[in-house]
C-alpha cells in the first residue's frame, strides 16, 4: 500500500443514457474529491443529466471532507435538476460517519448499485 | 506508557494525509484492530492530518503500539507548529471552523477515540493526541 502506484489524477465518469454513474475504486486525496464534484457538476450540464449514481462500495473511509463533497454534489446536481444516490457504504464506514456526526444530508443512499439504478429509474419518487 | 514501537511522517500535501491514513490503517491491521476499530481510527487521522496540513501548515503524525498487559493500543500525535487556536473549547464545537474544514474535525476525532487530548495557544502551534485501544 505504502509503496503503490501514485494516486489517480482523476475519476472517471460514465454516461449511462440519462445518469451518470461514477465507481470510485481508488483512495481519494482531497484535491481528488474536488476535481470529482466540479466535473460532475459539469458533465450534469453538458449531458443534460437527470441522476447521478456515486459508488463508494471499494472507499474504506468517508471523512468529513468527502462527506461534505457528497453532499455539495447531491445539492449542486439538484439546482441542475438531477438527483444523485450513493450506493454500497460499507457497514464500519456507515458506523464510523455516525460518530463522526456527519448526516449526509441531502443524499439519497441505496445498498447497493442495482437497487440505486432501481431508484434513479423510478425517478427518486417513492422511498 | 513506554511505546514499542514508534514511526514519525511528515504531512506537507494531501497525498501525505492520504498517506497518514494508510500507514494508521496498516498499524491498526498489525495491532489486531477490528475492521470497525480500524476505520475508526483512520477516519480520526485523516481528520487531524489535514487540520494539522489546512490549519497548522503542515506538520507531522507520529504512530505509536502501545502495549499495557495484554492490551494493544495505537497513540497518535498530530503535530504543527502553526498559529495555534486561542479558544480551544471553541474549536472543539461541531461546526466550528476557521478555515476550509466542516469543523467536524476535532469533535469527531475526539468521538472516533478513546483517548484524545490538545495542547494549542496562538503562536505556539497545536498538538494534538489520540489513543485507541483493541
Amino acid at each position: 500500500m505504502r509503496d503503490g502506484k501514485p494516486p489517480a489524477e482523476r475519476i472517471p465518469i460514465l454516461k449511462m443514457g440519462e445518469f451518470l454513474l461514477v465507481t470510485i475504486q481508488v483512495e481519494m486525496h482531497d484535491r481528488l474529491v474536488m476535481g470529482l464534484q466540479d466535473e460532475l457538476t459539469q458533465q450534469i450540464v453538458q449531458h443534460r443529466a437527470r441522476g447521478v449514481l456515486i459508488d463508494i462500495s471499494a472507499l474504506e473511509i468517508v471523512d468529513s471532507f468527502i462527506g461534505r463533497a457528497l453532499g455539495n454534489i447531491a445539492k449542486m446536481a439538484r439546482v441542475l435538476d438531477a438527483e444523485t444516490v450513493v450506493v454500497g457504504m460499507q457497514p464500519a464506514v456507515a458506523i464510523t460517519l455516525v460518530e463522526l456526526g456527519l448526516n449526509l444530508e441531502g443524499v439519497r443512499t441505496a445498498l447497493n448499485a442495482e437497487k440505486g439504478m432501481a431508484l434513479m429509474r423510478r425517478g427518486f419518487d417513492a422511498r | 506508557m513506554p511505546a514499542v514501537r514508534e514511526e514519525t511522517m511528515d504531512v506537507r500535501s494531501d497525498e501525505d494525509v492520504m498517506r497518514v491514513r494508510q500507514v494508521t490503517r496498516q498499524w491498526a491491521i498489525d495491532l489486531g484492530f477490528s475492521l470497525i476499530d480500524q476505520t475508526k481510527i483512520v477516519t480520526a487521522a485523516s481528520e487531524l492530518a489535514r487540520n494539522a496540513l489546512i490549519y497548522g501548515g503542515g506538520g507531522i503524525t507520529r504512530f505509536e503500539a502501545l502495549h499495557e498487559g495484554a492490551r494493544r493500543g495505537l497513540r497518535l500525535t498530530f503535530e504543527d507548529k502553526g498559529p495555534g487556536i486561542a479558544d480551544v473549547a471553541q474549536a472543539m464545537r461541531d461546526g466550528f471552523t476557521s478555515g476550509s474544514g466542516l469543523g467536524l474535525g476535532l469533535g469527531g476525532a475526539r468521538r472516533l477515540s478513546n483517548e484524545f487530548d490538545i495542547v494549542s495557544a496562538p503562536g505556539q502551534g497545536t498538538t494534538v493526541r489520540i489513543a485507541r485501544w483493541k
